[in-house]
């Protein structure tokens, strides 16, 4: 059973049909009890960040995501803000604590060359950790959806499991013991983000 | 770097011929329209010929609209995984969590953002930025000036696009949607100097949109326009034009998009 944080932001329906199209039990968890139900969690987002962590914390999930993640290291993936959330610290409008899972900070996309965009809105090529189990079966360079304006910056080189280039190596993925987390969107990126999903469904870290 | 984007839009109103029924139009010129066939359906198809995103329009302002719309892309996202936008219609912030909460990824928003500017910094901050995406249809008015029309292209405002789009920008819009009313369905390509112009204006996004009949006239919205995406109705209406046959050629000539095999 894959267990899908509700803390009342984002789109979690395309996360849930995702699942729920591969024939997987997939449930929406609106109470932080039922993270104890679930072998798998999907922590997904969009949004700001000061939003999600204020409401992680008062819908009382931190506590539930430590005991769940952190102590009984279920298989956790963070999708594109739910990525965000596991860094240290943010600074997108102002400065703002994470969970704290990864050694890193969250920082503005700042682009080299000024006539890109910032929101980063498309399809861009990911490069990735060839060993990474998530890419299983995906070409070299697969083409991934993303929408972002802020950044993961680990800080530990050997967190980061996949990037793509924005003038310089943006993260893209991130994966430590049991917590696997994409800035893209595997549920809006086609047959290759379900192949993605099917993946972290049998993934046994 | 982000590829460029082709985008199907898929236009949707009550069926002439049954009033329950909502089915996919093209236009020309915002008047005329022929309908089409099956949202959900046409949907799947453009999934299965890798379009890099969908968007929804509502043209028909009935009273239900944005209950009609939320079934369509509830019943969408069962199926489609790639990014969706939604527009026609909207009027408040209950909307956009409806719609959001059915399967949209993004609302676009025309209209209500006129009337109400402050609607946009409400949304972008609720939503976030990248949610919100601002329709500007455009036209030249009877003297001849550019002015962004609202209300399915009925009513003038004082706006020229370009002023607009820099000012959406700063109230917080992620992305702008251009259509130049009187290219649409004309299928003689688009209006690449507007196009161009609000592109090197805003840091935003921009999809343009309005009269593509051959791909060279995506090429066209990249190469002269800077558009970071093109849209298309009637084009992609037309079952002798497909995904595959104009991906190749718009790749062909230099633009970077996605190849998906």
């Amino acid at each position: 059973m894959v267990g899908i944080v509700d803390y009342g932001m984002g789109n979690l329906l395309s996360v849930y049909n995702a699942f729920d199209y591969l024939g997987v039990d997939v449930k929406i968890c609106k109470n932080p009890e039922e993270l104890s139900t679930v072998d798998r969690i999907v922590i997904p987002g969009v949004g700001a960040f000061k939003d999600c962590i204020t409401r992680i914390k008062s819908t009382g999930f931190v506590d539930a995501l430590n005991e769940e993640v952190i102590k009984k290291a279920k298989p956790t993936m963070g999708i594109c803000l739910g990525m965000q959330v596991m860094a240290s610290k943010s600074f997108e409008g102002g400065e703002f604590e994470g969970l704290g899972w990864f050694d890193a900070n969250v920082i503005k996309l700042t682009p080299f060359d000024p006539t890109l965009r910032i929101p980063n809105i498309g399809w861009n090529t990911i490069n990735y950790e060839k060993s990474c189990p998530l890419f299983k079966g995906l070409p070299n360079h697969p083409d991934f959806y993303l929408v972002h304006s802020f950044y993961v910056k680990a800080n530990q080189e050997t967190d980061i499991v996949a990037t793509y280039d924005y003038t310089y190596p943006v993260t893209a993925s991130i994966l430590k013991d049991n917590i696997f987390a994409s800035q893209f969107h595997p549920e809006k990126s086609q047959d290759y983000g379900l192949k993605m999903l099917d993946n972290f469904i049998n993934w046994k870290p | 770097m982000s590829k460029k984007r082709l985008i199907p839009k898929l236009q949707l109103r009550t069926s002439r011929n049954n009033a329950k029924k909502v089915v996919l139009v093209v236009t020309k010129q915002f008047n005329e329209t022929i309908e089409i066939g099956d949202p959900v359906s046409q949907a799947k198809i453009f999934q299965a010929q890798s379009a890099d995103e969908l968007i929804f329009i509502n043209i028909d302002r009935n009273t239900n609209g944005i209950e009609m719309l939320a079934k369509i892309i509830n019943k969408v996202s069962e199926e489609i995984f790639m990014p969706i936008t939604v527009g026609g219609g909207i009027k408040t912030v209950e909307d956009f969590r409806v719609l959001l909460s059915n399967g949209a990824d993004k609302i676009s928003i025309n209209t209500i953002a006129v009337k109400n500017p402050e609607f946009i910094t409400i949304t972008s901050e609720k939503y976030g930025a990248q949610c919100v995406v601002i329709n500007i249809d455009y036209k030249k008015n009877a003297n001849g000036d550019y002015k962004v029309y609202i209300n399915c292209g009925q009513e003038e405002t004082d706006y020229h696009p370009l002023d607009w789009a820099i000012k959406v920008e700063e109230l917080g819009a992620g992305e702008l949607l251009l259509c130049n009313i009187d290219c649409d369905g004309m299928r003689g390509g688009l209006d690449v100097d507007m196009t161009r112009q609000i592109s090197e204006a805003v840091s935003i996004p921009v999809i343009t949109s309005g009269g593509c009949g051959l791909a060279e006239h995506f090429v066209d919205g990249f190469l002269t326009g800077k558009a970071d995406a093109v849209a298309a109705g009637t084009f992609f209406a037309h079952r002798d034009q497909n995904f595959m046959q104009t991906r190749s050629q718009i790749k062909n000539s230099g633009v970077n998009i996605r190849m998906h095999t």
